[in-house]
């Protein structure tokens, strides 16, 4: 220790050259899937130890609490998420924590979802924010139903990066053959999801091998990235492509002659002299100015906290999107949307709740369509009740213009929350797949009468399309069989005759 | 009111600085948006005050928030009276130079009753003179909304913290009833009496606090930096000796020595650091030192099994 070793209080080391971290992105957000059992807690626990997220005061703790070590002489991982065992005892029900490391490249925000219980409403959750999943497979079990189901929900959120943690491979004896026969299932599986981002990663989280440090020695056979490695690598989603949008959250007037609209840019980008368009209303106007506290600003993108000022005196109120002229979101009274379901009471057919979306709260009602079977990744018929935990197709139906974007389009402006009127507690997190004519159903409702095209395809054709969002967006309308060239000739010489 | 902008922009207007690195950028980004959507959906919402470095944070964000606008909720100070002297300097000068609306509360029960850190011991103390305190304040000022400055990085029962956390008339938290939080569409539907906590830093660590104080020059009450300071050593803590109600116990003598503080609360139960960081630069230096060079002891170490345990026996953990 050091000359101040002596002090009654907190002791500081010695001045030496600091680090000067390299933050050229915003924070990685991500989310990690998986239970106890397959290592989660020690998976975090040990990401959180060798990034040195953990201070002087958790380590103290973690001494005292810890009076059994491993057989590796390293403390409990787990018991780093020491607070939150101690609620689980107490019966509070945990649902989403947050946790904070850095590397000297980049800093990451991992929301940690329980593994099993009501796992659904919780990953959904987490998942909302993420640009990325981790999830966990035991090597010794190799894909599981969970895995699936947890690869399911992530995709269904919007994540396109997955990263297979291949957990425990110590446990089988740095087997290659196992690690690839895991990664290659769950390759097939994601891109069947519409995935294409997948980086999979043998590793034991116990004995930190390919988490934060590389283990060459161990596994000769590997030469990708470590998970630290994979995940400052990922790319942050950006919205910034599409046509601009701000959700206008308030209107400052602090003068007669001032009147700006304040909002997070929720799509795009924009810059004086830009033709916009207030909806619902529908009024066009030219942007004037972008003003920030830090004053020279000629242009604002996704992301930015603005405040807008318009070149002429329109009316424009809390809750309007302002758009660009061109690449306008979609307006209208039925939308057909996906949605989870979060609370006990479900989401009853024909009731109106609150939505909101945006800064925008207005009325809905919501019509069920069927219900995704986790288990088959199948959407069944279901115009009933959707219980808590359960993901569905819903039709919207607005009293007043609604504007949106398709979520696969906007993370944002494609996204919404539903309140219950009674409890005022948000009940279910959608996510809007498309605009319905103001009469009658979308076409492909329309049972068997619709046309249909079969095609046969190399595989590896069909993985690519099956591997873009507009297949994995209406997947469930789709069959898919695979077969050898052989049997698909035979088919198609069976096959009706004006193909 | 004013007519014009030029007359109605916030005193001490912001001046033109290097633009933030975008992790830094996407923190503010974060935290503005969420001010503007509390101030938009609550009625009376104020914002909680402590004069500490989080709050300083809190404060300037507030004010890019609403610029060119005030901000248009006051601040409240909950005071116990046995703050350090020059936070409460730096309170009133902050207050002034901004052109804020600071509400001072103090429990009369401190007074009436002789209550202090000393004669009730810390946990009564703050119980009576925070807490209790927080809450009449509340109550008087009929606020639905009142924002914090709390981080989820703090600590391991703050991580699973919403940014809009519900609270019942008699200001309840209730943890296993928590409204689901997605994206960053918040639920700001109360009834009457009830009233959400808003918690802006919820993603910011320490070292992001303390970076953004850096990039954006925020002020911050002297005490964080180091200087020649009075104090007396009690109960392993260095305690600041300056205020003439800190009376010395047998055995005390008042020392100097060169000390600062890394958090700032109540004197008597606010410990000091020995330091020689005099500046911001100083401070943060300090900060990432600590981390580096427990890293490099760690990396060193990682891969002999045993030397973990040689360690915590030298007392490392």
């Amino acid at each position: 220790m050091t000359a101040t070793a002596t002090s009654p209080s907190a002791t500081i080391l010695p001045f030496a050259e600091p680090l000067k971290a390299v933050r050229d992105t915003r924070p990685l957000r991500l989310i990690t899937c998986g239970s106890v059992d397959d290592g989660k807690s020690t998976l975090i626990g040990r990401l959180l130890w060798d990034t040195k997220a953990v201070k002087e005061d958790q380590a103290a703790t973690l001494a005292r609490d810890s009076g059994s070590q491993n057989d590796l002489g390293l403390p409990d991982f787990a018991l780093l998420l020491d607070g939150l065992q101690a609620e689980r005892e107490q019966g509070i029900t945990i649902d989403v924590a947050y946790r904070y490391f850095s590397t000297d490249r980049r800093s990451f925000i991992v929301a940690d979802t329980p593994g099993h219980e009501q796992y659904t409403r919780n990953m959904a959750t987490g998942a909302s924010t993420a640009d990325l999943a981790i999830l966990l497979a035991d090597a010794r079990a190799g894909l599981l139903e969970q895995t699936r189901r947890h690869a399911t929900i992530a995709a269904l959120m919007g994540i396109r990066q997955f990263v297979l943690a291949v957990n425990k491979i110590d446990l089988v004896h740095y087997d290659k053959a196992i690690f690839d026969r895991i990664s290659h299932d769950f390759r097939e599986f994601a891109l069947s999801l519409g995935v294409r981002q997948i980086t999979a990663i043998p590793m034991s989280a116990l004995k930190g091998e390919n988490v934060v440090y590389p283990a060459e020695t161990s596994m000769p056979w590997y030469d990708g990235p470590t998970l630290v490695e994979a995940l400052e690598l990922a790319t942050v989603r950006s919205t910034q492509a599409g046509g601009f949008r701000l959700p206008v959250q308030r209107v400052v007037r602090p003068g007669e002659s001032f009147r700006g609209y304040q909002g997070t840019v929720a799509g795009g980008s924009v810059k004086p002299g830009d033709s916009v368009v207030i909806l619902p209303s529908g009024t066009v106007a030219n942007v004037s100015r972008i003003v920030t506290f830090d004053l020279v600003r000629n242009a604002a993108v996704a992301g930015d906290a603005i405040t807008l000022v318009l070149d002429r005196q329109v009316d424009v109120a809390r809750g309007d999107v302002i758009v660009s002229l061109d690449g306008q979101p979609m307006t209208g009274h039925h939308f057909d949307a996906q949605l989870v379901s979060l609370q006990p009471g479900g989401i009853e057919p024909g009731k109106r709740y609150w939505l909101k979306s945006g800064s925008r709260r207005q009325r809905v009602a919501v019509e069920p369509i069927s219900q995704l079977e986790l288990a088959t990744g199948k959407w069944q018929p279901h115009a009933s009740t959707l219980a808590m935990n359960a993901i569905g197709k819903v039709r919207l139906s607005f009293e007043e213009l609604a504007v949106f974007d398709a979520y696969d389009q906007n993370r944002s402006t494609g996204a919404f929350i539903l309140i219950d009127p009674d409890t005022l507690n948000t009940v279910a997190g959608g996510m809007i797949t498309a605009k319905r004519g103001e009469v009658g159903g979308i076409h492909r409702d329309q049972g068997g009468e619709g046309q249909r095209v079969v095609l046969s395809l190399p595989a590896d054709l069909a993985e690519q399309l099956m591997a873009s969002e507009l297949f994995a967006n209406r997947r469930d309308e789709t069959e898919v069989k695979r077969m050898t060239a052989k049997q698909a000739a035979e088919l198609f010489s069976n096959a009706g005759g004006d193909i | 009111m004013p007519l014009s902008v030029q007359e109605t922009e916030v005193k001490n207007p912001p001046v033109s600085r290097p633009p933030l690195d975008p992790h830094l950028k996407a923190l503010e980004n974060e935290a503005i948006h969420i001010f503007r959507e509390v101030a938009a959906e609550f009625e009376k919402p104020v914002m909680l005050y402590s004069i500490g470095k989080d709050s300083s944070v809190l404060l300037h964000l507030a004010r890019k928030a609403f610029y060119p606008g005030r901000v248009p909720f006051p601040l409240l100070h909950v005071d116990t009276t046995w703050k350090f002297r020059e936070m409460i300097e730096f309170r009133d000068q902050i207050a002034e130079k901004y052109d804020l609306d600071l509400v001072v509360h103090t429990n009369p029960r401190g007074a009436e009753e002789g209550i202090t850190p000393f004669s009730h011991g810390s946990a009564l103390y703050t119980d009576i003179m925070k807490t209790e305190a927080l809450r009449q304040a509340l109550d008087a000022g009929g606020y639905d909304a009142a924002f914090g400055g709390a981080r989820r990085d703090e600590e391991a029962s703050r991580a699973k913290e919403r940014i809009y956390s519900f609270r019942t008339p008699d200001h309840k938290w209730d943890p296993r009833n928590q409204r689901p939080e997605l994206w960053n569409i918040y639920n700001g539907m109360v009834r009457k009496g009830e009233s959400v906590r808003a918690f802006p830093l919820s993603n910011w660590t320490e070292v992001d606090i303390w970076r953004y104080i850096q990039a954006e020059d925020i002020p911050l009450v002297p005490l964080y930096y180091a200087a020649e300071r009075p104090y007396v050593e009690r109960d392993g803590m260095m305690i600041l000796a300056e205020d003439p109600r800190l009376e010395l116990l047998p055995g005390e003598t008042v020392q100097q020595g060169m000390i600062r503080f890394r958090t700032l609360g109540c004197f008597p139960l606010t410990g000091a650091i020995r330091s020689t960081a005099s500046n911001l630069e100083e401070v943060i230096a300090e900060l990432e030192i600590a981390t580096v060079s427990e890293r490099q002891g760690r990396a060193i170490d990682r891969d002999q099994s045993g030397s973990m345990e040689k360690k915590k026996r030298e007392g490392y953990f």
